[in-house]
């Protein structure tokens, strides 16, 4: 990896590779919603004046196209952004599709022209869905805090968000709710659909019950894609380790 | 039969395969790519011990497989799943007629399922039912996220998937062992959503749907639909070995799929030769939730007995051994009232 540099010839101020990485963090595997950077995802930097080329891997060769898509073209949009940069390029490595989504990418060309003809629409549905589920595994992990604390479920309906003291689950939890648009003010119900209405009590365990489940899936997702990543790439950490 | 603490368990390898993914047999770097990336899953998930190298992991003999599953490996029926990629393998990864060589050598040790590609139209159609006939199949491995030509896979809500459907269930098919994969048309939804599998076990209630690998990545879906299809079953392949590398996950799995589907509806396998038998059995045998697991429905001796065969026995009409007796613990949505979900709870299942 090349450190920071500038060329001769041109101004404005040097990348800063912090910032790149800080950059890649913000974006986040659709489907495991985690960032880039926490999964290992990031493969390696190299900033040239101001130009700057990130070069992603995945677990597998196999994984899902219009994920690998949407997080190569989201690291494209977040390297632009980053003081500096006049040019980024993003490379995904090894994945039986790298050739399709790195000239997409490169040609700034949409999903749908970038596999002409396997594609009816772009990913805007694709990308909603897994924020949904997101969400909900978000909420079941603030919710399942307070019920090990010996809240009851029909406390919980009553729970505003305002009620619930400040803390990085939070945080996320919110920042979630806010992607899709839904209330995140201090008055409204902590516990919500993914269209941000309340739940009504006779369905409330049914859906703190489906929450848990897709907050296992979620979760379970990303350790294996972890395990596999590291086998992949023969990494020391992280492991498929004891969970 | 493996026995442990004075109980008996049949053992149906549900989901296990004769591959040759050699360096003669594959046709292009997708063919290598499938194969390193099955090689990945067996070295992440698989006790050291039992790791192959690599060449030996392309294509095993005869003597090896029948050694890992009936000799070491506990399995007293073992389920033939083809997996063709002819795209991918010259002669196929895995056929209906290099899996006959072994069914028709050890006719008892082996239940021979075939497999169809409705892209392959009229002809196809009468391809299975030529197999069928052949080979006396009474189920069906089908790989949605197969490449065919320019086609990155396909839907079993397809017209021509029904038409294939209803030739199973004309010709005696019951059972029906559907796997996604990471492509379908089109590339821009989900390949794993399980929406239609959904419509089809709803289209053809006589047939068994068997959603391998438990749906996953889409647990939340496999379960959804277990809920509403009375004939959706779940095929552990994949998730058993999860028991070793990260058993407070599976755990997790287990413990979902018995509260929302039931002990009737879950089915062992090994995905031979991805994982070997011998391991997996010994260790689910043994198995507790971790203490803080204390939320999911019981993981008792009946309840194993039926997962690792007796609930296949059910689905092929397989002989039990006398002295495999179990209890019926009572879970799932037939026994115990599940609370109502709300329909959104569903999101990702009916995005049609």
């Amino acid at each position: 990896m090349t450190e920071a540099t500038t060329t001769g010839g041109l101004t404005g101020p040097p990348v800063a590779r912090s910032a790149v990485l800080e950059a890649l963090g913000t974006v986040r595997d659709p489907e495991l919603d985690e960032s880039l950077t926490k999964l290992g995802f990031v493969a390696g930097l190299e900033i040239e004046g101001d130009t700057v080329r990130a070069h992603l891997r995945l677990p597998t060769y196999w994984c899902a196209p219009n994920f690998a898509y949407l997080m190569a073209a989201d690291a494209d949009t977040a390297l632009r952004a980053v003081p500096g940069v006049r040019r980024a390029e993003v490379v995904l490595d090894d994945h039986f599709a790298s050739d399709e989504i790195n000239t997409g990418i490169a040609q700034r060309r949409s999903f749908q022209a970038s596999f002409e003809g396997l594609a009816d629409d772009e990913l805007d549905e694709l990308r909603t869905l897994f924020r949904r589920k997101a969400l909900v595994a978000r909420q079941q992990r603030l919710v399942k805090a307070l019920v090990d604390a010996g809240t009851t479920t029909e406390e919980l309906g009553r729970l505003r968000l305002g009620d619930l003291p400040p803390s990085p689950e939070l945080e996320t939890y919110l920042q979630r709710r806010a992607e899709l648009g839904l209330d995140v003010s201090p008055e409204a119900p902590l516990v919500v659909d993914t269209d941000g209405n309340p739940i009504p009590p006779e369905l409330l365990e049914g859906h703190l019950r489906f929450a848990r489940l897709t907050r296992v899936s979620i979760e379970g997702n990303a350790g294996f894609c972890r395990g596999m990543l590291a086998t992949r790439y023969d990494l020391a950490t992280p492991t498929v380790g004891p969970d | 039969m493996y026995e442990k603490d004075g109980e008996k368990y049949f053992v149906v390898d549900g989901h296990m395969h004769f591959w040759d993914a050699s360096e003669e047999n594959i046709k292009n770097k997708y063919g290598e790519g499938f194969i390193r990336c099955f090689y990945d899953y067996h070295k992440a998930l698989s006790p050291e011990e039992y790791v192959w190298p690599l060449e030996k992991y392309r294509k095993y003999d005869e003597a090896t497989l029948m050694k890992d599953l009936f000799e070491d490996g506990y399995v007293d029926v073992a389920i033939f799943q083809p997996t063709y990629l002819k795209d991918f393998y010259h002669k196929g990864f895995n056929t209906t007629e290099q899996d006959a060589v072994l069914k028709e050598k050890y006719p008892d040790k082996f239940v021979l399922n075939t497999s169809f590609d409705p892209r392959l139209g009229e002809g196809g159609l009468e391809d299975l039912e030529a197999k069928v006939r052949k080979y006396n199949c009474k189920g069906v491995k089908l790989y949605t996220a197969e490449w065919h030509d320019a086609s990155k896979g396909w839907k079993l809500t397809d017209p021509w998937a029904i038409k294939y459907l209803e030739k199973c269930q004309e010709l005696g098919v019951t059972n029906i062992h559907v796997h996604k994969g990471p492509t379908i048309w089109p590339l821009n939804r989900d390949a794993f959503d399980l929406a239609d599998v959904d419509d089809a076990a709803s289209t053809f209630p006589e047939l068994n749907f068997i959603v391998e690998h438990v749906g996953l990545p889409r647990l939340e879906d496999m379960c959804w639909i277990g809920i509403q299809e009375p004939n959706v079953y779940g095929g552990l392949a994949v998730a058993m070995p999860f028991i070793h590398t990260r058993p407070k996950y599976f755990g997790q799995v287990v413990g979902e799929l018995l509260y929302w589907m039931g002990e009737d509806r879950l089915t062992f396998a090994s995905d031979y030769a991805l994982w070997q038998p011998k391991w997996i059995v010994e260790m689910f045998v043994d198995y507790q939730y971790p203490p803080e697991q204390n939320e999911y429905p019981d993981l008792t001796t009946s309840v194993k007995k039926k997962i690792l065969g007796l609930n296949l026995a059910r689905l092929y009409d397989l002989k039990v051994p006398e002295g495999v007796t179990v209890a019926d613990e009572g879970t799932g949505p037939e026994v115990t009232q599940k609370p109502a979900i709300p329909q959104e709870a569903s999101i990702g299942g009916h995005s049609e």
